[in-house]
């Protein structure tokens, strides 16, 4: 029987105990006397975030098919729990030994939203590892970072020993290799990091130095260890049906976020929203095979015995086999009581009549992502959906029996106007209009629209990664005129309005396209208590602001600023692929609300052809 | 046909909630491939339901849950293939067939259930050996228990969601007597009556002033009541089924 790290005393006080006991179904056990290293792989938030990503999966059923490595999870202790443990200095554990952190060879930790940059040191200092990397010592774990973050990893550079910037399944065997050959060689931690930074994608912050102009901007950004490349080349799996996936994905006993089997239908998207970082940063788009798919439907079904299949990818109408995966997939599994979920379809004929053989039309809404209100500002940021497209599907949909719509959009972009604010409002009104055109016998009811904004937060690796954002009270101020807008319409009894908060948006801003400067920051809002930020019944946006004025970090400088053309970026030694000179001139194009056609319609030579991979080879055979 | 799963859980599953157990087994019956009925309608569930649900905590080597099979299926088959899917503190004990009629399945039946109770620290040896070379419990238990039962009633404060009131718990102890490897507490349970082994236990300890000793409770089975005249007056869930040969479907 497992021993625990927490005793009956602890896990019968807190809230779900289930999050800490391990054991899952499909979970690994490895005898720690019979394996050379030990990998505790993070995500920094609780346990029902984390066990629902699918990138740990992967990670994890990765690692463990080494038989030298064993590879356990840990994730944030939840406050009560986080109470417990610093009041009876319990360090944090591994889900599967239930051994300390602090003992194994590595600590990765996964960034996938700034939001859980405090949640980071927590993990950090429950586990009695010190926060700066150069004050660790041969016996700490090297700690390194990774995800979709890890493309600025600057406000997180001295908390990490490395960063793997890109796909994970490309590198970590020759960086595990590494570590071997210089434990078995004697060699130090330095040596080590040394060794690491001459693999492709590997990023150790503590080899490189930033010099700063007067105005606080980047002057010069160079390695001060001759062993470290200028320039840190992502990873890509260029094939991705030839590659590993998790085919017995971890089982968690409690409800998680994710609870099903997702299948990912491609990496990347052909799109090239210009806000959009995903977008940017996955590309070439590439599209696994449908035969391999359809395959590993059936094995993580049986694996898993979960009730729900998802398909993930940025967006699934654009996935070419889509209809055959589809149609496998309920005529396969829709009888057997499976559910099958298609998030971020395009409405249109297909999706509608899918839809309405999966669920119940009645219950379910239909979603749309317009993004902008206005064409002008949909051209903007070049989201080729169109007022047509909309009202189109959303009629289809209506006369097929849904009368809910939600619809999302985002306030803040560059360029806007009163106009394109309030356009939101329009837009939704226009929807509640079309249904209202179908013969009163003929509905059911009203129509439901439901429109919802967040704050544009420009993205590192974005043609809008020169934009300036707004102050909090300008945000506020422009979802009033949106909310004011909504009471205009003629339908407005059919419609609502929904806005996110603004306070995080203005945090996520100085973190996203943060320098090195920004990271006392976090580490100062760490130290007054913050975690869990993205919780909002954590997040105290007064202990933050405090934080800055300690620090003496200047929020303007960060959000308010329109960035200059040659400026250099924190995150500009990282090569995507896509280069600078592309985005530039997206951003030229966003400025005079011209599109740009996507991958498949033309090439746009956006520089991800060096890959040689997905969608760049695929046009041209 | 109508099939009854009994099932221990223990170790570290003994902080699973019944919510997520039943989550587990719906899991677990896709995983092991046991041919379960589906309700019908948009969202099909499988028709499966618990007996008396486990405090979190508790360990148990007599959990129940009864299922409509869409199809036969071997009693050993079926014991076989679920317990290849089982994780580390739960396993199942046996899959029987039970009568079909309503009575005989749901947990309305559930009339009684009967716990082993050890000091907390002794949990691990106690049940995994069921024996100890030290007793668990001193002499003084064996009378205070005597003293205790043989007041003319126990009244103890009742706490529900809404409110709390005194009642009389002493009908509701069907047994209560020391063993070699523990106390054995046989009580009420089910819909009619149901009362909880550590109330039962903490106002005993507070009879004998020994409050604040930490125990572990473990369930040993649950029972119907025997509708045939006569002795025993309860039969265990399991006993009400029988087994299903392989023949049958083959």
């Amino acid at each position: 029987m497992r021993k625990l790290a927490l005793n009956d005393e602890i896990l019968l006080k807190i809230e779900k105990p289930a999050r800490y006991i391990g054991g899952e179904v499909n979970s690994v056990m490895k005898d720690p006397e019979k394996v050379d290293i030990r990998f505790a792989m993070c995500f920094p938030d609780v346990y029902e975030i984390g066990m629902s990503h699918l990138g740990i999966q992967i990670l994890y059923d990765m690692f463990n098919r080494r038989e030298d490595v064993w590879c356990e999870r840990v994730y944030s202790p939840w406050v009560d729990l986080d109470k417990i443990m610093r009041e009876q200095q319990i360090p944090l554990f591994a889900l599967e030994s239930q051994d300390p952190v602090k003992d194994f060879d590595f600590l990765g930790i996964t960034l996938q939203y700034e939001m859980c940059y405090t949640n980071i040191l927590q993990v950090l200092d429950l586990s009695g590892i010190p926060l700066h990397a150069d004050q660790r010592d041969e016996n700490d774990p090297i700690v390194i970072g990774g995800g979709p973050c890890a493309y600025n990893p600057e406000p997180l550079a001295e908390f990490f020993d490395l960063f793997y910037i890109g796909e994970g399944e490309t590198v970590y065997d020759q960086l595990l290799d590494a570590y071997q050959a210089n434990r078995q060689a004697g060699g130090s931690r330095k040596d080590f990091l040394e060794a690491a930074c001459q693999i492709e994608g590997i990023y150790v912050p503590s080899f490189y130095e930033t010099r700063y102009n007067e105005d606080g901007t980047i002057a010069e950004f160079c390695p001060v260890n001759s062993k470290a490349p200028a320039r840190i080349k992502k990873q890509v799996v260029v094939d991705v049906t030839d590659t590993v996936y998790p085919e017995k994905p971890l089982v968690p006993y409690i409800k998680v976020t994710q609870d099903r089997v997702v299948l990912e239908v491609q990496r990347g998207c052909i799109r090239g929203c210009r806000f959009c970082q995903a977008g940017m940063l996955y590309r070439p788009t590439r599209e696994r095979d449908v035969a391999q798919l359809k395959e590993y439907a059936r094995q993580m079904l049986k694996s898993t015995g979960h009730e729900e299949i998802s398909l993930s990818s940025l967006s699934t109408s654009d996935y070419s086999e889509l209809k055959s995966l589809v149609t496998f997939l309920i005529e396969e599994f829709k009888g057997k009581g499976i559910n099958i979920s298609l998030p971020s379809l395009r409405i249109d004929a297909f999706s509608l009549d899918v839809m309405s053989r999966i669920q119940d039309v009645r219950k379910s809404s239909l979603t749309f992502a317009p993004e902008a209100g206005s064409q002008r500002m949909r051209n903007v940021i070049n989201k080729g959906l169109t007022e047509e497209d909309i009202l189109n599907g959303a009629g289809q949909a209506f006369e097929g029996g849904w009368n809910k719509v939600k619809l999302y959009f985002m306030l803040g972009l560059p360029t806007e106007t009163e106009e394109d604010m309030e356009a939101i409002a329009v837009l939704a009104d226009k929807v509640a209009r079309r249904y209202y055109e179908i013969p009163k016998e003929q509905r059911i009811g009203k129509c439901q629209i439901t429109a919802s904004s967040s704050f544009f937060i420009p993205k590192p690796f974005t043609p809008f990664q020169w934009a300036e954002m707004l102050t909090n009270e300008e945000y506020i101020a422009r979802a009033a005129i949106v909310k004011h807008a909504f009471l205009n319409q003629l339908n407005k009894k059919s419609l609502r309005y929904n806005w996110h908060d603004a306070e995080v948006t203005v945090l996520e801003g100085v973190f996203a396209r943060g320098d090195r400067h920004t990271g006392k920051v976090i580490e100062e809002a760490y130290r007054l208590g913050c975690i869990y930020d993205s919780w909002t019944e954590c997040f105290d946006n007064e202990k933050w602001m405090k934080a800055f004025e300690n620090t003496g970090v200047d929020i303007g400088f960060y959000n308010l600023r329109r960035r200059e053309e040659d400026e250099i970026f924190p995150w500009d030694f990282i090569d995507i692929g896509v280069t600078k000179e592309f985005l530039r001139k997206e951003w030229e194009l966003a400025m005079n609300a011209e599109v740009t056609p996507n991958c498949r319609t033309q090439c746009s030579g956006c520089g991800a052809a060096v890959w040689k991979g997905g969608v760049c080879v695929e046009s041209k055979n | 046909m109508k099939a009854r799963i009994k099932f221990r859980k223990y170790g570290v599953l003994k902080f699973l909630g019944h919510l997520d157990v039943m989550r587990f087994f719906q899991k677990a019956m896709r995983r092991a491939d046991i041919p379960v009925a589906f309700t019908s309608g948009y969202s099909p569930h499988m028709i499966m339901s618990f007996a008396q649900p486990l405090g979190l905590g508790i360990t148990s080597e007599a959990e129940y849950l009864d299922i409509e099979l869409a199809e036969p299926i071997s009693s050993a088959d079926a014991l076989y293939r679920l317990n290849q899917t089982m994780a580390d503190g739960i396993d199942v004990v046996s899959f029987r067939q039970i009568n079909e009629d309503k009575k005989s399945s749901g947990m309305t039946l559930v009339a009684a259930a009967e716990y082993l109770v050890v000091p907390r620290e002794a949990e691990a040896t106690a049940l995994r050996e069921y024996n100890s070379s030290q007793p668990l419990f001193s002499a003084a238990f064996s009378d205070g228990i005597k003293a205790f039962l043989a007041q003319p009633e126990i009244i103890v404060l009742k706490k529900t969601k809404r409110s709390e009131k005194e009642a009389d718990i002493k009908p509701m102890i069907y047994d209560f007597h020391l063993e070699p490897y523990g106390i054995c507490l046989r009580l009420a349970a089910g819909s009619e009556a149901n009362l909880k082994p550590d109330l039962v236990m903490e106002t005993f300890l507070g009879f004998i002033k020994e409050e604040g000793k930490k125990l572990h409770y473990h369930r040993r089975e649950l029972y119907a009541k025997n509708l045939e005249e006569g002795e025993p007056e309860y039969l265990s869930l399991e006993a009400l089924g029988w087994e299903i040969p392989s023949l049958h479907y083959s």
